[in-house]
C-alpha cells in the first residue's frame, strides 16, 4: 500500500461513475408531504439520522401502504458529502417497493455495491465507506417509527466497525482462534478498522461504545487468565503440560520450593545448615533462581562449589535446562 | 476558463520566475560550493538571490536567512531546535504556540509534549485572532519560546505580531512567527518587528514549490537539524538549491512590488466577491476584512456541506478549498470553525476562496454565478432546508 499512500488527495479519483453521476444528479432527492401521502395511498414516515454539526445528515421520507406494508414512495433531503448524498439516493432506490421488513435487511454494504460500476472495484474510497453507513441507519429509523419500536431492535448483534460490519462476537472470536496480537491483523482479518477508523480507539471521528484497541485488550487478558487457569488446573490434577518456563512466577516458586524440599533440605538440614528462595527472574533464556545460605552452611567451603552444583544440577534435571542458580 | 481561487495553498509560478530558474537545470548546474567554474557560474545569481531576500524583509547583514527545503522544515527546525538548545537540561520547559497554527507547528508541539514539553495552545477571540492580553497572561518564568502565526491560512487573519514580538522582546522570551502568508503579500519588515526567528516559502508568493527559508536574528543562532556539511555555514546542510533559491529571491521582489496593487486591486475582486456571498441568506463570513490578508475569505454557507461545495464548484472549473470534513483525507472539520467558537453546525459548511494578483474581474463575475447556483442547488438537496410535517419533531 505504501505507493499507493504516498501522495494523497485523490479521492475524488476513487469515486465510481455511478457515485459521480448521482452526485450531479440525484433521482430520489426531494420531500413528501402529508398531502402527498393521502394522495398516494399510505402513512408518511419521516426519519432523520445524524446532524450538520458531525458533517452529515439525512432525512428519508416514506409512504408505506399499511395493508400490505409496501414502501410506494421514498425520497431524502441530505447535508453531506458526494458519497453521503450518492448513498442517500441508492439506498432510496433499493427501498422502494419492498416491505418494510425487507428494507431493514438492507445494509451499507448492499448500498456501496449498488454504486459499483464493475463488481470488484469499491465504489467509493475507504475513508468514505463511513458515509454511507447513515444510509443504512436512517432505514432503521424509519422502519422502527413505521412499527413503533426502538430502531435497535433490528440490530441483533453489537455492530462495532460499521463501515465493514463487522461485529463484536466475530472480533472476539477471530482474536481468540488465530491468537491475534494487534490492531492491524485483526484489519487484515476482519477489515475491521479498515475504512473511516473511528472504531480503532477513541478520538477519531465518531464516538463509539466499543473499540478495537479495547476489544482486543480485553481478549488477550481473558486468554492470559485462561492459560494461567490452565497451568494451575494442571499442576492441582497432576495433568499439566505446561513446562517450568510457561510457569507463572508463583508457580515457579512453588514448583522449586518442592523440590528443594524433596531433594536438597533433607542433606542441607543433616549437616546443620539450610537454605532459603530469595527471588526467581527470567534473564532472557536462563531462569535465575536466588538463594541464601543459612545455618552451617554459611561460610561453609563447599557452598560455592560442591554444594552448590549439587543444588543447580538437581533443579536443572527437575525443572529445567536452563536454571541458574545464583548465591547472595 | 478554469479558476484559480486556492492561492493560500500554493501559487502558479510567475513567468519571469520560471525564466529566471531555467539556466541552473543545464547551463549552469554546478554544485556552489565545489572550487571550479562550474561552481562559480552560480554565484552571482545565488548572491542576488540572497540579496532580493534579505531586502525583501528587510533583514540587517548580521543576520541570518537559511534557506530550507519549505516552511513546515522551517518551522520544525525552529521548536525541535529550540528543544534541544533552550529546554533539554535547562530550567524551561514551556512553549506557547496557538490553536490555530499550521499543523507543522501543531504536530511538532504534540511531539514535543510527548517529550515531556508543556505546550500552551492559545484561544483565538471570536475574529479567529489571538489577542496581546491572551499572550502576556500565558508566559510564564519557564517558557522557552512563543510561535504565532503572522496571518492565518484559512481566514486570512492578520495577528498582532509587532505588539506580541515586543512583548516577549521585553520578556526576554524568544519569539518565532510562521509568516508563510504574509511574505509577499503584506509588508514584512524584520527591522521593525522585533522577532527572533520567521519562516515563509516561496510556492505562496508565485515562487517553486520545494524552497523556503528561516530568518535567524543576529545572536539567536539555533542547533542545525540537517548536519552534514558546510552549506549555510553549517546551519543547513545539503547541496544548494541552486534553482529553487535563485526563483524565490526573485519571486519575493516582483511579489514586493505588488503589494501596492493587490491591496488595493485584488482586495477589491475579494470584497466584491465577499459581498456577493453575504447577498445569500444564512452566509457569515468569518474575520473583519480589514483585518484580513486582502486576498482571502472564508464563508460559510449554512447547510451546505464543504466538499459538496468544492465538488460544485469543481465542476464550473473553479478551484477553492476547504480545510473540513470529507474533503481532507481525514474526516474533522476545519479546526478554525471550531476555534472561533462559531455554531457546531456551521464546523463544515466552510469554503475558503484565496486570490493572486492573477485574478481578473471576469474570473470573479464567474465565480459569482457559479457559487449562487451550486448554492442552491445544494440547499435544494440539503436536509437543512427540508420539508418538515406538523407532526413530526426534527432530529437534525
Amino acid at each position: 500500500m505504501a505507493f499507493e499512500d504516498l501522495i494523497g488527495g485523490s479521492i475524488w479519483d476513487e469515486y465510481s461513475q455511478k457515485v459521480q453521476d448521482l452526485m450531479n444528479n440525484p433521482q430520489n432527492q426531494g420531500e413528501i408531504t402529508e398531502e402527498d401521502a393521502e394522495r398516494i395511498g399510505g402513512k408518511l414516515i419521516v426519519a432523520d439520522f445524524g446532524a450538520e454539526s458531525c458533517g452529515d445528515a439525512v432525512r428519508l421520507y416514506w409512504v408505506v401502504e399499511e395493508k400490505t406494508n409496501i414502501i410506494k414512495e421514498a425520497k431524502f433531503k441530505s447535508f453531506g458529502c458526494g458519497t453521503a448524498i450518492a448513498s442517500s439516493d441508492t439506498m432510496i432506490q433499493l427501498c422502494k417497493g419492498k416491505t418494510v421488513d425487507e428494507a431493514v435487511k438492507i445494509t451499507n454494504i448492499d448500498v456501496e455495491h449498488a454504486m459499483r460500476d464493475n463488481p470488484d472495484t469499491p465504489a467509493v474510497p475507504p475513508q468514505k465507506m463511513h458515509c454511507s453507513v447513515m444510509s443504512y441507519d436512517v432505514i432503521k429509523k424509519a422502519a422502527g417509527q413505521y412499527k413503533g419500536v426502538d430502531a435497535e431492535s433490528f440490530e441483533t448483534e453489537i455492530i462495532v466497525c460499521e463501515c465493514a460490519r463487522v461485529t463484536l462476537g466475530t472480533l472476539q472470536e477471530v482474536i481468540k482462534l488465530n491468537d491475534l496480537k494487534t490492531i492491524e491483523q485483526i484489519t487484515d482479518y476482519t477489515k475491521a478498522g479498515a475504512f473511516c477508523k473511528s472504531c480503532i480507539r477513541p478520538g477519531g471521528h465518531e464516538e463509539k461504545e466499543y473499540y478495537l484497541v479495547d476489544i482486543l485488550a480485553d481478549v488477550r487478558a481473558e486468554m492470559e487468565q485462561e492459560r494461567l487457569k490452565n497451568i494451575a488446573d494442571g499442576i492441582v490434577t497432576g495433568t499439566t503440560t505446561a513446562t517450568f518456563a510457561d510457569m507463572t512466577i508463583v508457580q515457579k516458586l512453588k514448583k522449586t520450593e518442592e523440590v528443594i524440599d524433596e531433594f536438597i533440605r533433607p542433606m542441607l538440614i543433616m549437616d546443620g545448615g539450610n537454605i532459603e528462595i530469595i527471588d526467581i527472574k527470567q534473564e532472557r533464556a536462563n531462569i535465575d533462581v536466588y538463594m541464601r545460605y543459612m545455618g552451617a552452611c554459611v561460610g561453609c567451603a563447599s557452598s560455592s562449589t560442591g554444594t552448590l552444583f549439587a543444588i543447580e544440577n538437581t533443579l536443572k534435571e527437575k525443572l529445567d535446562e536452563n536454571i541458574r542458580v545464583l548465591p547472595i | 476558463m478554469r479558476i484559480y481561487l486556492d492561492n493560500n495553498a500554493t501559487t502558479i509560478v510567475d513567468r519571469r520566475v520560471k525564466d529566471a530558474m531555467m539556466p541552473f537545470f543545464v547551463e549552469k548546474f554546478g554544485n556552489p560550493n565545489s572550487l571550479h567554474s562550474f561552481a562559480s557560474d552560480t554565484h552571482p545569481a545565488l548572491k542576488c538571490a540572497m540579496g532580493q531576500l534579505y531586502n525583501g524583509i528587510n533583514a540587517n547583514q548580521k543576520d541570518d536567512i537559511i534557506i530550507t527545503s519549505c516552511a513546515t522544515e522551517s518551522n520544525n527546525w525552529v521548536l525541535k531546535s529550540i528543544y534541544f538548545d533552550h529546554i533539554l537540561n535547562s530550567e524551561k520547559n514551556h512553549i506557547i504556540t496557538s490553536e490555530v497554527e499550521h499543523p507543522s507547528i501543531i504536530a511538532v508541539c504534540k511531539f514535543l509534549e510527548s517529550l515531556g514539553v508543556e505546550v500552551t495552545y492559545l484561544p483565538v477571540n471570536s475574529q479567529g485572532i489571538v489577542e496581546v492580553a491572551t499572550l502576556e497572561n500565558a508566559i510564564t518564568d519557564k517558557t522557552a519560546l512563543v510561535s504565532i502565526m503572522w496571518a492565518n491560512n484559512e481566514t486570512g487573519m492578520i495577528f498582532p505580531i509587532k505588539e506580541m514580538a515586543q512583548l516577549c522582546q521585553a520578556k526576554g522570551v524568544l519569539f518565532h512567527t510562521d509568516a508563510v502568508q504574509a511574505v509577499g503579500k503584506l509588508k514584512v519588515n524584520v527591522s521593525d518587528v522585533p522577532v527572533d526567528y520567521l519562516s515563509f516559502s516561496a510556492h505562496k508568493f508565485h515562487g517553486p514549490k520545494a524552497v523556503g527559508g528561516l530568518f535567524i536574528r543576529q545572536g539567536k543562532r539555533i542547533s542545525p537539524l540537517m548536519h552534514g556539511g558546510e552549506h549555510m555555514g553549517g546551519l543547513r546542510s545539503g547541496t544548494l538549491n541552486v534553482a529553487g533559491i535563485v526563483g524565490m529571491g526573485y519571486a519575493l521582489e516582483i511579489a514586493n512590488r505588488y503589494i501596492a496593487y493587490e491591496d488595493k486591486s485584488i482586495r477589491y475582486l475579494r470584497d466584491k466577491l465577499e459581498d456577493a456571498l453575504l447577498d445569500i441568506p444564512d452566509v457569515f463570513i468569518i474575520g473583519d476584512r480589514a483585518n484580513r490578508t486582502p486576498n482571502t475569505v472564508l464563508a460559510s454557507i449554512k447547510g451546505v456541506e464543504g466538499e459538496s461545495m468544492l465538488w460544485d464548484l469543481n465542476r464550473s472549473n473553479i478551484a477553492a478549498s476547504t480545510g473540513s470534513a470529507c474533503a481532507s483525507e481525514d474526516l474533522e472539520s476545519n479546526p478554525i470553525m471550531e476555534a472561533i467558537g462559531a455554531d457546531l453546525d456551521l464546523a463544515h459548511t466552510a469554503v475558503r476562496f484565496s486570490l493572486s494578483r492573477f485574478t481578473t474581474e471576469a474570473e470573479i463575475d464567474f465565480v459569482i454565478e457559479k457559487t449562487n447556483e451550486a448554492v442552491k442547488r445544494l440547499r435544494a438537496i440539503s436536509s437543512s432546508y427540508a420539508y418538515t410535517p406538523k407532526n413530526h419533531k426534527s432530529e437534525l
